[in-house]
């Protein structure tokens, strides 16, 4: 079988032009929505307590939120979690005046009182100090921030040993471009889904910067081997000849991933949902940065200087 | 060429073999006996999101200690001033200062006093005279402070475990965690709540003089007498918490704490007594507490445990023997988990829960399920496509993609790492990007193929061409999991753990297992037509 015919050769470097433009407006976008509005955050991040209970019986929202008005508990909302029918709740504590250890015995009390001690279960109980919210915080950002920026150094190294500092630099210069594209997509994607960001998110952003610079480095080194065997044609062609030949690659490789993705979505439970549809995101915006940005970037910095 | 095949084909089959004899644990249950004892019998580590559990991240209040200790040096301040005859001093805590005033013409004796007994403090401020009074401001030393915070959160760690070890928890983790944390893990707690009241009680027991002479009333509305204080008896619990608290006026100074006690044990109830709590005093414990009692028959001690007074007894007679008990309106079951405290011994500092994850079994139980499925129908999503896009290549890769599983299952329950939901989708993702190297170097086989290659050298081509590609792809996946594992916590770290072996693995399947076919049949001259 062949998804992508052999000699398929297709004039991707020619809407590189159309591609900045989108992609600069939607990360753009992202970065306002972020400083405006500001992500969802979990608990892990925000601090506050969140308890999943499980009923046996049917009940629904209102029931619940009657019984914890009763005591004072710091505001609190409630959702359904899991499959409809379930009758399984998260109610989400912002912080309260009570000691996090104690909140979720008063909870359990409540519910106790209102429906009975043998007719629910607490199934979680996650609660988390505003300071190590915020220390978890900016340990997460800076995460993300240092993976990125050492995945540029290992591409500049990597390729510039070969090719000269310069080159390296363009690439890496590239990859560092296209994962801050992937990862704002990324977190863009979660927002307008309203997904909370928690620890598991800052695992696949991770993940997201470690496998969308797979594809750069693929293509990069087709690249530099056909810089080094096609010496007639302009850097745009052999850009777009190595694109076209790794293509085939590009997809397959994805398409596995994304197949055990939707398979982790739909099957893996609600706990990880959000990282495998974070994961979904970024390696479908990964493929696209590569093909739309990292490579072309080489180009918009090679024809400028060229031009001087 | 045909014995190197033969040598990397015993390697790998014994690595499987391997690998299979490290999962049997974990799979098979009961082990027959034998194997526990000439085989490794680690299962694989289930985390806490798994198995269900408890993870307790507790912050000292070391600031406390300090205070505590800083109290004390006051304490012997105010004595040691008095026995040297110095009249009119006055000696105040001010945070972690002791601020003293006296009158100056004695304040060349005082400065005497201080460098003589109490060279371990320092000076906060240079002392001051105005008028006809002199200030000392003393602080404790640097160094000082820095060992007392170590010694209160190694100290507070000690206790705690020793608690949960009598608690009963099997396999918990309790280590140091950051400057001033500690961090309990109890996998398949039934009773979180209980335990946390057994861990996070400071358990500070404390014998009191009752006063008598005093009101209580009068003491809460105008405050204690000096040397005095109040404090309440036990109310009722939860919901009425505070509806009738007896107050007690009591000697603020305790006439002995709890760090005499070598035993506490159980008594159930009896008579109309509800359970109660003997301690066994050591004895130098059994001493002071028979001269304590002798000195003050007739009068009522108060039984203190963390500012809240059990009982107050009237001492009869001189009790010797050092044996007291603390009655109060428990239930057995309160009445054990004091004695597990008891005998541990207090906190040097109170703690405060800062962090807790509470996963119930039957969540657990559901995680597993699902990951296990999710696993299933991904894995064989991807076998299915391979096979059909490949044809034999596809099959060979599928060979080493079930070969990655399985070795990096065994590599968890070889170095006893933790397997956790996030874990899981790890091993996932891991199948689906394994295949990664075996399309890159399908591709570069068909590609080489088309170039007019004959099979065989486009076989070795394929691999050669493809493994820079393969290298980096992996170094760059596998830099991001490292700083996971630096950065996560938990399940998260668990995530890491498995994407990182994965990769290891990926790279020994994918590149060298899948080789040894294609050279078995280079080598046998059977390699006219390829499958890919």
């Amino acid at each position: 079988m062949e998804l992508i015919r052999p000699g398929t050769n297709f004039p991707f470097t020619r809407y590189r032009k159309v591609a900045f433009l989108i992609s600069t407006l939607v990360n753009a976008a992202v970065l306002v929505a972020l400083f405006v509005k500001g992500p969802n955050l979990g608990v892990d991040f925000a601090g506050g307590t969140i308890i999943q209970v499980k009923f046996h019986q049917n009940s629904t929202i209102p029931d619940i939120r009657k019984a914890l008005d009763k005591v004072n508990l710091g505001g609190g909302v409630i959702q359904d979690f899991g499959e409809p029918g379930s009758n399984e709740y998260l109610i989400r504590l912002e912080k309260a005046d009570t000691e996090i250890g104690a909140l979720g015995e008063q909870v359990k009390k409540v519910l106790a009182e209102q429906f009975g001690a043998d007719k629910f279960e607490v199934r979680r109980i996650e609660s988390v100090g505003p300071q190590i919210g915020e220390d978890l915080r900016f340990r997460g950002t800076m995460s993300v921030v240092v993976s990125t920026i050492m995945m540029g150094i290992y591409i500049w190294i990597r390729f510039g040993g070969a090719f000269g500092a310069r080159f390296g630099l363009l690439f890496g210069t590239g990859a560092v471009i296209a994962l801050i594209h992937d990862v704002l997509v990324t977190v863009g994607a979660l927002m307008l889904t309203n997904y909370e960001f928690d620890l598991t998110v800052v695992a696949a952003l991770l993940t997201i910067v470690g496998f969308s610079v797979n594809d750069t480095v693929v293509i990069c080194d087709r690249i530099r081997e056909n810089l080094r065997k096609i010496k007639r044609e302009t850097l745009e062609s052999i850009i777009n000849t190595s694109i076209n030949e790794t293509l085939s690659r590009t997809i397959l490789t994805t398409g596995t991933a994304l197949l055990v993705l939707a398979s982790l979505y739909f099957l893996g439970g609600e706990v990880i949902k959000p990282f495998a549809f974070a994961l979904l995101v970024g390696f479908v915006s990964g493929v696209y940065s590569t093909i739309f940005i990292a490579s072309p970037v080489i180009l918009l910095w090679e024809s400028r200087t060229v031009r001087k | 060429m045909r014995q190197s095949v033969q040598t990397r084909f015993i390697l790998f089959t014994v690595l499987t073999l391997a690998s299979v004899i490290y999962l049997v644990p974990t799979f098979v249950n009961p082990l027959p006996e034998w194997w526990s004892k000439f085989l490794p019998a680690n299962r694989i580590n289930l985390g806490l999101d798994l198995q269900g559990g408890t993870h307790l991240v507790l912050e000292v209040k070391v600031d406390k200690a300090l205070e505590n200790n800083v109290e004390r040096i006051r304490a012997d301040l105010i004595k040691v001033l008095r026995e040297k005859g110095i009249s009119g001093a006055s000696v105040e805590r001010e945070g972690f200062q002791v601020h003293i005033k006296v009158a100056a013409a004695s304040s060349e004796q005082v400065r005497g006093i201080l460098k003589g007994e109490f060279g371990n403090l320092a000076e906060a401020k240079p002392q001051q005279t105005v008028g006809a009074t002199t200030d000392f401001y003393l602080t404790l030393s640097k160094e000082e402070i820095r060992s007392l915070r170590d010694y209160a959160v190694d100290q507070t760690l000690e206790t705690i475990r020793n608690r949960v070890d009598q608690f009963g928890v099997s396999e918990p983790i309790i280590q140091r965690h950051a400057q001033n944390n500690i961090l309990i893990q109890l996998p398949g707690i039934q009773d979180p709540e209980r335990a946390k009241e057994i861990i996070g009680k400071t358990a500070l027991l404390e014998f009191k003089l009752v006063d008598d002479s005093s009101n209580a009333e009068d003491a809460v509305k105008n405050g204690p007498p000096p040397g005095r204080q109040v404090l309440y008896g036990q109310a009722g619990r939860g919901e009425n918490l505070g509806a009738e608290k007896a107050g007690y006026v009591l000697e603020a100074r305790p006439l002995m704490t709890g760090e005499y006690i070598q035993d506490a044990r159980v008594r159930p109830a009896e008579h109309l007594q509800g359970a109660s709590v003997e301690l066994i005093l050591n004895p130098a414990g059994a001493r002071l507490f028979e001269q304590i009692t002798a000195a003050n028959v007739k009068r009522r001690l108060a039984i203190v445990l963390d500012n809240r007074v059990y009982s107050a007894p009237v001492i009869q007679e001189r009790i010797a023997g050092g044996r007291a008990s603390i009655t109060g309106n428990f239930d057995l079951k309160e009445a054990r988990d004091l004695a597990i405290i008891l005998r541990a011994g207090a906190l040097p500092a109170p703690v405060e829960i800062v962090e807790e994850r509470t996963v119930g079994p039957s969540l657990g139980q559901d995680s597993i399920r699902q990951g296990v499925t999710s696993f299933v129908v991904g894995g064989l999503l991807v076998i299915v496509f391979m096979i059909a896009y490949y044809k034999g290549a596809g099959l060979v890769a599928v060979v080493a993609v079930v070969l990655n599983v399985l070795y990096m299952l065994a590599i968890l329950a070889g170095l006893q790492a933790v397997l956790t939901l996030p874990g899981i989708a790890g091993i996932v993702l891991t199948v689906g990007m394994a295949v990664d190297a075996n399309v890159l170097i399908n591709e570069r086989i068909r590609e080489e193929l088309r170039a007019g290659r004959a099979v065989r050298s486009a076989v070795e081509a394929g691999y050669k061409n493809a493994l820079p590609a393969i290298l980096d792809s992996n170094i760059t996946t596998f830099l991001s999991g490292v700083i996971l594992f630096q950065f996560g916590t938990g399940p998260v770290k668990g995530f890491a753990v498995t994407l990182c072996g994965g990769i290891l693995t990926t790279i020994l399947t994918a590149v060298y297992v899948t080789r040894v076919y294609y050279d078995y049949r280079i080598s046998a001259r059977k390699l006219e037509r390829i499958s890919i």
